[in-house]
This record gives C-alpha cells, sequence and structure tokens, in this order.
C-alpha cells in the first residue's frame, strides 16, 4: 500500500498522512475542531478534487495551519505517496 | 527602501505566516540552506502556496538551489508568480546569473508578463568575487550580497569578529554595486544573541559604502533599520550644506563649518535627505 506523509506537529503546522484505499475518507483532528474542522476537511476535499484522488484515505493532525499550509502539505504528501518529487 | 533583508526558513508555516508583519524591509523565503535535503519538496509546496495568497507589505525574494545540482529548475517552476520581486541566486557566477537571466525572461512571458524578476546575486566564493563587476553589471541584477561564511570556509580563512578576512570581498562589492547604482547587501552577522556586535557590525558595514545588510534573524531587522538610516546629525549637515548652497549663489566650491563643499559633497548631501524623506525623518528646510 502507497502511503505520503507531509508537514509536522509543529505549531501553525499540521502533520497530513495519505494512503491508498478503497474509498474516499478524511478524518482531521485539531484542538481547534469546532471552529475550523469544517473549513479544514472542505480544503482538503477541494484538493483532492483538484487531483482526481477519489481512492485515498487522509488523516489530519492539525497544529493552526492557515489553508495555504494545509493545500501545500496535502499537495507533497500525495506527491510522495505516488513517488513523484 | 531596502535596507535590511531577512532570511525566512521555507518550510516554516508559522515564520512564513508572520514573516510579512517583521520589521524587515525585504523578505527572502529561504529554500537552499535552511531546508534540510529531504524536505526540498515540502518547503517548495509551501512557499508556492505562500506566495500565491500573501497579501503583500514589503519585498519578496526566495533564494532557489544552486546552479551546480537540479532542484533550481523545481524551485524556479514553484515560486515565479507575480508576488515574487526577486529570486536569491547562491554561489552565484556571471554565467549562471546570465542562464537564469534567460529562463526567468522565458517563464514571465505566461506568468507575470507585467512585472520583471530581480536577481540578487549571492557572492560566496572566490571566483565569484573575481567577477563581482561583471556580475553586478548584469541587467537583471539589482544587489549583490556578501556570503562570508561560505566565502571564508571557500578561501580557508578563519571568521572573526573583526572581519579583516572579508575586507577586500566587502569593498569589492560595494565599488561594483556603487559603478553599477545597484544595491550592496553586506553578509548577516550570525551571532544572534550578540545585539552589540550587530550594531557595531552594522556600522561598521555603513561606513564602508554598503547599503543594506542581511538579517538571520527577526531581532536584527530593526537593529540593520535603524543604522542604515541617516542620522540627525548627518540629516542637519546635509541640509545646512544645501541651504549654503543657495547662500552661495552658483559658485562651484564654497565652504560649510570650515569645510571645502564642491559637487560630489552636495550630490551626498542630497541622497542623504532623500534617504531621510523615504523614510519619514525629519529634515529641516533647505
Amino acid at each position: 500500500m502507497r502511503t505520503g506523509t507531509a508537514g509536522s506537529a509543529e505549531s501553525s503546522d499540521i502533520l497530513i498522512t495519505v494512503r491508498d484505499s478503497d474509498v474516499l475518507s478524511v478524518t482531521v483532528r485539531s484542538s481547534v475542531y469546532e471552529y475550523f474542522g469544517k473549513s479544514i476537511e472542505k480544503t482538503v476535499r477541494e484538493v483532492l478534487r483538484e487531483r482526481g484522488a477519489d481512492r485515498v484515505e487522509v488523516i489530519c493532525e492539525d497544529r493552526g495551519a492557515l489553508d495555504g499550509t494545509i493545500r501545500a502539505r496535502l499537495k507533497t504528501a500525495l506527491d510522495r505517496m505516488e513517488g513523484r518529487e | 527602501m531596502r535596507r535590511s533583508f531577512l532570511f525566512v526558513p521555507g518550510n516554516s508555516p508559522g515564520m512564513l505566516g508572520n514573516a510579512p508583519w517583521l520589521d524587515a524591509d525585504a523578505l527572502i523565503f529561504d529554500l537552499e540552506d535552511a531546508v534540510a535535503l529531504p524536505e526540498k519538496d515540502a518547503a517548495r509546496d509551501l512557499v508556492r502556496e505562500f506566495l500565491r495568497s500573501v497579501r503583500k507589505t514589503k519585498e519578496i525574494a526566495v533564494r532557489i538551489n544552486s546552479m551546480d545540482g537540479d532542484l533550481w529548475k523545481r524551485d524556479l517552476e514553484a515560486v515565479v508568480c507575480p508576488a515574487l520581486d526577486a529570486v536569491v541566486l547562491p554561489k552565484a557566477r556571471a554565467g549562471d546569473a546570465v542562464a537564469l537571466s534567460a529562463v526567468l525572461t522565458e517563464m514571465e512571458r505566461e506568468r507575470k508578463p507585467d512585472s520583471r524578476t530581480g536577481i540578487i546575486a549571492l557572492v560566496e566564493t572566490a571566483a565569484a568575487v573575481s567577477e563581482t563587476e561583471e556580475i553586478a553589471a548584469l541587467p537583471r541584477v539589482n544587489a549583490i550580497m556578501l556570503g562570508a561564511e561560505d566565502l571564508s570556509a571557500d578561501i580557508g580563512a578563519e571568521r572573526t569578529p573583526s572581519g579583516e578576512e572579508i575586507l577586500y570581498p566587502r569593498m569589492r562589492v560595494v565599488y561594483a554595486c556603487a559603478a553599477a547604482g545597484i544595491d550592496s547587501v553586506d553578509t548577516p552577522f550570525t551571532d544572534v544573541r550578540d545585539g552589540e556586535g550587530l550594531k557595531k557590525d552594522c556600522h561598521f558595514a555603513r561606513r564602508l559604502g554598503f547599503s543594506a545588510k542581511a538579517a538571520v534573524h527577526p531581532s536584527q531587522a530593526s537593529v540593520i533599520n535603524e543604522c542604515f538610516l541617516p542620522s540627525p546629525a548627518s540629516v542637519a549637515k546635509a541640509a545646512r550644506i544645501l541651504r549654503a548652497r543657495e547662500a552661495a549663489g552658483g559658485k562651484g566650491v564654497f565652504a560649510v563649518d570650515g569645510k571645502m563643499v564642491d559637487r560630489p559633497v552636495l550630490e551626498r548631501a542630497e541622497r542623504t535627505l532623500a534617504a531621510a524623506r523615504e523614510a519619514g525623518l525629519p529634515v529641516p528646510e533647505e
């Protein structure tokens, strides 16, 4: 099974792990989930749609990342999973 | 104004996010030395997203990886966009700067047809020092920055707080930039805990003729900005000189405070007042 990880557990960052899956699933864990959980998931799903990635499992450990950071980390994780550099 | 150039690690979302509100006049997002090899891809992606969403408050440059490898091409592919003002070219050689300029010209056609990306050439090898004038004269190069740490390693010199081992390249950069009409940026002061040492180093660089200095920590930017502003005494003297010019009524040479004033002195006084006005400093009537 292919896996890709990017980001970190530092403040303002997000650690994203993606792996092959039969279905699309997105899990977000965040200390500010109540306020931003939906927005993080929306950004993740947007990037997945842009990439045509519909059979992946995405796990996000958020530490207060901004939208651009989420997009960047997910792109890197997908590239790493796909073996692109 | 371009007095302080602050390096910001390209793979740190927190630092990138705070950078626009720091005191530095210009920011350099670093994809080279501040990023470990396994994280180069992540830093590139992060800086790309940041450049596309940043609310510009100041000049933004990106230090790409050096042109003796392949990473620089992917760096450029990621970062050339309207928000990018300049590319910092590490281990710059004249031939590299020419090649980089050609690639930028090609990329700008589609990506930023209304603005031109500058090149800040980082002179940090003995070979580059020997080409300083050639590099400074290249059309896209708008500043040369001295990189003393790599340079002293390259020539086998020991870095010292007084910096005598880099006096020659410092002077070479100052003269080459003055002749080409571009900015000269002094090497960073790397002991971030030594505020007094930083001040001394800034004043020394200023006396040599540098127009700016690089910073490696946010706290250094305000110190550099202060040091590279005209002092109140120099502003007052410049205003006195220009007032005396009026009183001299067209004489080519006259005296102020017992010292001869001629064209170069007048030009320096005009530059001092222009810099003071740009920085919003109080300027006495001429």
